[in-house]
């Protein structure tokens, strides 16, 4: 077993482990803390993968923009964090079928129909091209994209505004 | 090195994790994170097949990059919205606001 699957195997079992935490865990606020060593494995199989600017920008992103967002929800709406409430509601065993269902659709496709694919050299400089795809063949959706967030922002801070009193 | 099928199923799994959260879990906050793995999970499959198809345009991270701020938008919108019903109904799990349900 080389350095690289061994690499692969811990952070998937990392991976794996801290998602089924996230999903599991009876309080609010240590799901928020297994998602963010969730994102940090995704990370580490971003670089095993040769995609470093997709690492960097999933640290940043998720670990230091949405686990951060999340927890501010978590701390506002304080009293979800009581103890003996509980997590799930009634249709576990339905939910548990349809999701074995279809994870045994997409590794049956997965398995069968990549199996023959092999691994190419990695190409270099793969950071430098991407930047110059978002700014040539892909700079309208970059552009559409940037008016998404922004439409976004003034949404959310609408949203989360409060009203003030009406008389 | 390790095969694509190793990755495929990785990323199954967390979209499988993903998907019986986001089907069971009964706080709003709870719902997001699980929408957020399955995020990961299609991100995952994106950038292997960017590395391991015979390809050298890298449609695959160029689309992830694009997921991950979708994502981040979706995120908080609906950040947003839990507030806004933590306001309305003084609570967030999500079956107790059945306000429009008969």
């Amino acid at each position: 077993m080389t350095v690289t699957q061994t690499v692969f195997f811990l952070m998937a079992a990392l991976t794996t482990g801290a998602a089924l935490l996230v999903v599991l865990a009876k309080n609010i606020v240590h799901c928020a803390i297994a998602l963010v060593l969730t994102f940090f494995g995704v990370a580490a199989l971003y670089v095993l993968l040769d995609a470093e600017f997709l690492a960097a920008v999933q640290v940043l992103l998720y670990v230091g923009g949405i686990t951060i967002l999340l927890l501010f929800a978590i701390m506002l709406t304080s009293r979800i964090s009581a103890r003996g409430v509980k997590i799930m509601n009634e249709q576990v065993g339905m939910s548990a079928l349809v999701v074995f269902a279809i994870f045994a659709l997409i590794a049956f496709a997965s398995l069968k129909g990549f199996a023959v694919v092999g691994s190419l050299p990695p190409s270099s400089y793969a950071t430098a091209s991407l930047g110059r795809l978002l700014l040539t063949t892909y700079v309208l959706p970059f552009e559409a994209v940037s008016i998404l967030l922004l439409a976004a922002m003034v949404g959310a801070i609408i949203l989360a505004r409060r009203e003030r009193e009406k008389d | 090195m390790v095969p694509l099928s190793h990755y495929l199923i990785l990323s199954a799994v967390l979209f499988a994790i993903g998907m019986f959260g986001a089907l069971t879990r009964r706080n709003a906050i709870g719902i997001l994170m699980a929408l957020e793995l399955m995020f990961n999970a299609v991100n995952l499959n994106f950038v292997a097949f960017s590395r391991y198809l015979p390809s050298t345009m890298l449609q695959g991270q160029i689309f992830a990059i694009f997921v991950i701020t979708v994502a981040a938008a979706e995120a908080a919108v609906g950040l947003a919205i839990v507030l806004g019903l933590y306001r309305n109904f003084k609570t967030i799990n999500v079956d107790e606001i059945n306000l429009m349900k008969w």
